[in-house]
């Protein structure tokens, strides 16, 4: 708050600073399958946020230590690049982003049926080409849609969007600003029914503050499912019946 | 979520409100078949199943695949099967009686073989045979690699779209079910073969894909002539 005048407020006529209502998600566009060499992948901006997701796998687990002889296991990397930031970044993992791929790792691990690849790796590697608050949730988003891309089995896709609170009003979806600024910052993520499966929360917020949050937050997360959805269908817009053919096997003698 | 728009699906999506119809790629939740994979949803045999658009070959008994030797260790022969998981081929498992000392010459690092699988048991241990007068050392010809789940489509229904290929092209093909393909012919037929399969590769979730493809090789054939 140091630095700050008290006459700037971060709402004028009822609108945010960059003219969204408060419950108004930032502009969102998404690509799919944009790296050739990974398995599944995808290129998400979240307003001024940019992302990009790859996966690899189900492959062999290196090391081989870590292999799990029931299950396969899920590898997530958050990386932000050295120029996502105003300031540079120092490369390299930091204790952030340890935490970040973590808790998003966890965000996507329940709905993977691990089980159908015992002895694999499914690995999620997700880069932040440019930061404006909500770089988590716009790398779970491109994940799961980059998991969906790569065949990965899964029960439902996951969405996350955060909600926070400036000038004492709950917002969806803070933008750098609002985040840096504000009072707090509730980033959730969560399946198409409901179930939540990341819930964080940095600052302070009241009982009924929160639950106003988680709200706004889910809302954004349905509007977010929709768009992944929609990216992924519209990629096989026109189809065919005859793709579903029986599973003859060619038999030929060498 | 309860849509079908074109049969591509999502996970998640429901493709049915009755559990019985459950099939391959669907599980069941609140008494409601939805989809694991992102792919096509079909009515198959009275069940809901989905076929996934992308996916890695994941080895099933019976299934003939096109492999190559990754590494020579006691009495094994790694094979690379295009899977997360690799083969396992035993000596024993030859036509033919090999000597310990023998295997490298018989079969080396590098070589493709046509090979089925034997068992594949929880830890997907994955075990090879070649003990079938079908199966063998690929001497000739060549070997290229697809996406898996796009074999069934390169086969076509009843192999009508293999079986138009071959007579076409002048070719021996064999589709392997990992998603690797080996032609033999003369070279320009194997150039036009490989081509056209990379073609079917990337039009596999297309209609009306065989005709288009006779039509393809027509022209292909009459420039060359």
């Amino acid at each position: 708050m140091i630095g700050m005048d008290e006459k700037l407020s971060f709402f004028k006529d009822g609108l945010r600073l960059d003219g969204r209502l408060p419950d108004e998600l930032r502009p969102i566009k998404v690509e799919v399958g944009v790296l050739a060499r990974a398995d599944g992948s995808c290129y998400m901006e979240m307003g001024d946020n940019k992302v990009i997701a790859a996966v690899y796998g189900p492959r062999e687990v290196h090391p081989r230590h870590l292999q799990e002889v029931t299950r396969a296991i899920v590898r997530y990397r958050y990386n932000m690049a050295s120029f996502s930031v105003e300031e540079r970044k120092r490369p390299g993992p930091d204790r952030r982003s340890y935490e970040v791929s973590k808790v998003s790792r966890e965000a996507l691990e329940p709905v993977i049926l691990t089980s159908y690849f015992p002895r694999s790796v499914v690995d999620v590697f997700v880069e932040v080409l440019q930061a404006d608050a909500g770089t988590r949730t716009a790398g779970i988003n491109a994940a799961s849609v980059a998991l969906a891309d790569a065949g990965i089995p899964m029960r439902s896709l996951i969405s996350s969007c955060a909600a926070g609170k400036v000038d004492g009003e709950i917002v969806l979806d803070p933008m750098k600003l609002e985040d840096n600024f504000g009072e707090a910052d509730v980033p959730i993520a969560m399946t198409p029914g409901g179930e939540i499966t990341l819930l964080q929360m940095d600052g302070r917020l009241s009982k009924e503050e929160l639950q106003r949050a988680l709200e706004l937050a889910k809302a954004g997360c349905q509007q977010i499912y929709e768009i992944q959805r929609k990216v992924l269908v519209d990629r096989y817009s026109h189809m065919d019946d005859a793709g579903s053919c029986d599973e003859a096997v060619a038999e030929e003698e060498i | 979520m309860d849509r079908m728009d074109r049969n591509v699906v999502v996970p998640g999506d429901i493709l049915s409100d009755d559990p019985n119809r459950s099939g391959e790629g669907t599980y069941v939740k609140d008494g409601c078949v939805r989809s694991l994979l992102y792919g096509m949803a079909s009515s198959y045999k009275d069940k809901m199943r989905v076929i996934p658009l992308a996916g890695k070959y994941v080895p099933s008994p019976g299934d003939t695949v096109i492999g190559i030797v990754q590494d020579i260790v006691f009495s094994n022969w790694i094979i690379n099967i295009n899977s997360p998981y690799e083969g396992l081929l035993h000596i024993s498992e030859l036509p033919r009686k090999i000597e310990m000392n023998e295997m490298s010459k018989y079969l080396r690092i590098g070589s493709s073989v046509m090979i089925r699988v034997k068992d594949v048991d929880s830890t997907m241990k994955v075990e090879l045979t070649m003990n079938d007068r079908r199966l063998g050392i690929l001497t000739r010809g060549r070997v290229a690699e697809i996406n898996p789940t796009r074999v069934p489509r390169l086969i076509g229904k009843g192999g009508s779209m293999i079986n138009m290929l071959k007579k076409e092209l002048n070719c021996n093909i064999f589709v392997g079910q990992n998603g690797r393909i080996w032609v033999d012919g003369n070279d320009d037929d194997m150039d036009l073969a490989l081509k056209t399969v990379l073609i079917i590769e990337k039009e596999a979730h297309t209609t009306g894909l065989t005709d288009r493809i006779l039509e393809f090789l027509r022209v292909e054939k009459e420039a060359r002539s």
